[in-house]
């Protein structure tokens, strides 16, 4: 039983080693430019801070905007990440319910309590990543990294170098399940609702880019079910921008 | 049109019909709308007209056409207007012989110093003993061409084909009438994607509200035809595809003129012989023109109601950015597992009492989403008096229904609500069903803004204002009636 147990482990983890080489590539050094469809495919993103949710009905406008506006680590809204950069995380862990002793386990009585939890910390680190979709896979991004694929919040981050002033773009993002996002700062864009990852679901209102670095940051919350999203700038008319700036 | 009817009407109230013109919009044989320094004319049967300075929605008497006769036409070519009118004196039980007469004007404005029509001359003309009566012209420059042609005649006989000088307003050199239909009147003549389109009158004219005057159209390859309807029966032989009839409370549809305002955004002026809210009084009437398998059809105006708007884009549908309330109700007969004791009972729909407490009391943005016939998706168009309009309608305001939270545009080209409705111009909405039946959204005014824009999706989820364009689904909403 043992071996059988330690054989699953090590499938499941070759299984994640080649997911990871399937979706993603560690990022060079050189600055990159969008892709042919102008979506931005390298982020530096953390690993999953853990965030319990059975359902991912329960991301309404209020619900979301009091989650992100939670300190989960230091800097959290100003941070330019490093890859391998580790960070402090506290979160809220969800505690284990004991289940009596030769009892079966009861999914009907454990969708009707309410989970129990507790404060607690972990060492999460960042890793700074060319994504070979136009998509970013989180999920499995997290599955490879910590193996923890639900009922959490990922934050990413990328640093767009514009030639000149770019005015009246847009931020157009998708994203699995409900997000939020900040260009240089300012909140941009709210996406509530269990929401699937459509290319261009959602965009922000007309903003200015300035020429030089600016700073696109965004929170990803996940309960169960696939995670992932994509991101790209768009002009006033929803034409896309595949020019005019790079990635760093 | 066989019959002179005098139209000096009392001026009455204002009656705000979202679907009737305001104002005197009192007329018989309307000719084409034609817009002249920013204002609306149309002249008809007996000398005369109306003007419509706000856009086309509050129509007076006003304009002025010497001459006479029955139902003229117009048209603006360069910088000239080119009138056409029967000189007649006939009528169904009289004489038949007439003189048809174009003449040509710098503006269409009375009080322009410039107001001046130059000499009629006579382009065409029946005699008693005809097939053919000599009155209801339309005018018809192909665009495919050049060439101006004029069309006219009643049920006494044919709809006869003349070409005219589109630089002189003469009859061309040589030029020999073609008869291309027959018991019709008040014909008219337009070309759009590769057909030539003959219109008609059909039924009854001049009976009041026992009119059974209706509107017909056929449609050639060529200007000169054969017209064919949609049965492919010739127009010479009586054939016609209708495409407006009667309504519940205005009767006898007839005199149709074709204007196009946009790519996709086109309008039908034509006459109610009796407009049963309105003393039976014949009346302008304008409604959108919709276009099913290359036949064009009356749309409709908007009426006062409660909505879904959803956007052509995607599906989703207009709401407000407000937390989705969950109604309270277990999930029942998921999974093939149900209670065979179970009662089936209707279910209540969420109220607005249930939600409104929860809701920002200043502006609340708009997005579009998922269609639940909740509160905050529930859009009251009422249309708004006083305030001007456009062509064939008031302009609106869009709000939460049993609210007085307003759609209104921004300063910064955006969408949103604001809390009270106060009758601000970017609270003012002109909305236009159409050609493909979809309904284009604008608002009045923006402020600080000039560009006109009109309420777009840019993404699946985002509205905005945006440029129109009839090519894009961004552009359409669809209205779909709740109440």
């Amino acid at each position: 039983m043992k071996k059988l147990f330690v054989g699953v482990l090590l499938a499941l983890s070759c299984m994640s080693a080649n997911a990871q080489e399937k979706y993603f590539l560690p990022a060079g050094t050189e600055a990159v430019s969008p892709d042919g469809e102008g979506f931005i495919r390298r982020w530096t993103v953390l690993e999953p801070i853990s965030k319990t949710n059975r359902s991912n009905t329960v991301f309404v406008d209020s619900y979301l905007r009091e989650v992100f506006a939670k300190e989960y680590f230091k800097n959290q809204m100003t941070i330019l990440p490093k890859d391998g950069q580790k960070v402090k995380v506290t979160f809220d862990k969800q505690v284990e319910q004991p289940r009596p002793a030769g009892q079966p386990m009861d999914f009907r009585r454990m969708s009707m309590e309410p989970p129990k939890f507790e404060k607690a910390t972990e060492t999460l680190k960042w890793h700074k990543l060319d994504s070979k979709n136009y998509n970013f896979k989180l999920m499995r991004f997290g599955e490879h990294e910590i193996k923890r694929v639900y009922g959490v919040i990922y934050w990413a981050v990328t640093v767009i170098n514009c030639d000149e002033d770019m005015n009246n773009v847009r931020l157009s993002v998708g994203s699995n399940s409900a997000s939020q996002w900040w260009v240089n700062g300012e909140d941009v864009l709210l996406m509530s609702s269990d929401r699937r990852m459509v290319a261009d679901d959602c965009m922000s209102r007309r903003i200015n880019l300035k020429k030089g670095e600016n700073v696109i940051r965004g929170a990803i919350i996940n309960g169960p079910g696939m995670s992932d999203f994509c991101v790209r700038i768009v002009d006033e008319n929803g034409k896309v921008i595949k020019s005019g700036y790079t990635i760093k | 049109m066989k019959k002179f009817l005098l139209l000096s009407i009392a001026a009455c109230g204002s009656l705000l019909n979202a679907n009737a013109q305001t104002g005197n919009p009192y007329i018989h044989d309307p000719s084409t709308l034609v817009e002249c320094d920013g204002k609306y004319y149309t002249f008809g049967t007996g000398g005369g007209g109306l003007i419509s300075a706000d856009g086309g929605w509050t129509w007076d008497s006003g304009a002025e056409r010497p001459g006479g006769g029955a139902a003229p036409d117009a048209m603006k070519i360069g910088d000239r207007y080119l009138i056409a009118y029967g000189a007649t004196g006939g009528g169904l039980g009289g004489s038949h012989s007439g003189r048809m007469l174009t003449m040509w004007n710098k503006t269409l404005d009375p009080k322009s110093p410039d107001f001046k029509f130059s000499e009629p001359v006579e382009v065409a003309g029946s005699v008693d003993g005809d097939d053919f009566d000599c009155i209801d012209p339309c005018l018809f420059l192909d665009p495919t061409t050049g060439r101006l042609w004029l069309t006219c005649g009643t049920y006494f006989g044919h709809i006869r084909l003349f070409e005219l000088d589109p630089k002189t307003g003469k009859r061309v050199e040589g030029n020999k009438e073609l008869d291309v239909a027959i018991d019709c009147e008040a014909s008219a003549l337009f070309y759009k994607d590769g057909w030539y389109y003959l219109l008609g009158t059909h039924g009854t004219c001049c009976d009041g509200v026992n009119s059974t005057y209706n509107i017909v159209c056929g449609r050639s390859k060529t200007v000169t035809g054969p017209y064919l309807d949609n049965v492919g029966r010739p127009m010479l032989q009586g054939g016609g595809k209708m495409v407006v009839k009667g309504g519940l409370r205005q009767v006898g549809a007839g005199h149709f003129g074709r204007t196009v305002v946009a790519d996709g955004l086109e309008k039908m002026s034509f006459h109610w012989e009796a407009d049963f809210e309105r003393s039976g009084m014949s009346t302008l009437a304008i409604r959108p023109i919709v276009w099913k398998n290359g036949w064009p059809e009356a749309g409709k105006n908007v009426a006062e109601g409660v909505y879904d708007i959803e956007s052509q884009r995607h599906g989703y549908s207009l709401e407000l950015a407000v937390d989705f309330e969950r109604l309270n109700v277990a999930r029942r007969g998921g999974f093939g597992r149900r209670d065979p004791n179970q009662k089936i009972e209707p279910i209540a729909n969420q109220a607005l009492a249930d939600v409104q407490g929860k809701w920002a009391a200043g502006e609340i943005g708009v997005r579009n989403g998922d269609f639940l016939a909740r509160p905050h998706q529930q859009w009251k168009i009422t249309p708004v008096d006083g305030v001007g309009g456009f062509l064939g309608q008031p302009y609106f305001k869009i709000t939460i229904n049993g609210t007085n939270r307003a759609l209104a545009a921004t300063a910064d080209k955006e969408v949103t609500t604001v809390a009270e409705y106060t009758g601000a111009p970017e609270q003012l909405w002109q909305i236009d069903q159409l050609t493909d039946g979809t309904y284009r959204i604008m608002p009045k005014a923006i402020p600080g803004c000039s560009e006109k824009l009109c309420l777009i999706s840019i993404a699946d989820s985002t509205p905005t204002l945006g440029a129109f364009d009839f090519n894009s689904d961004n552009s359409k909403w669809q209205l779909n009636g709740i109440k």
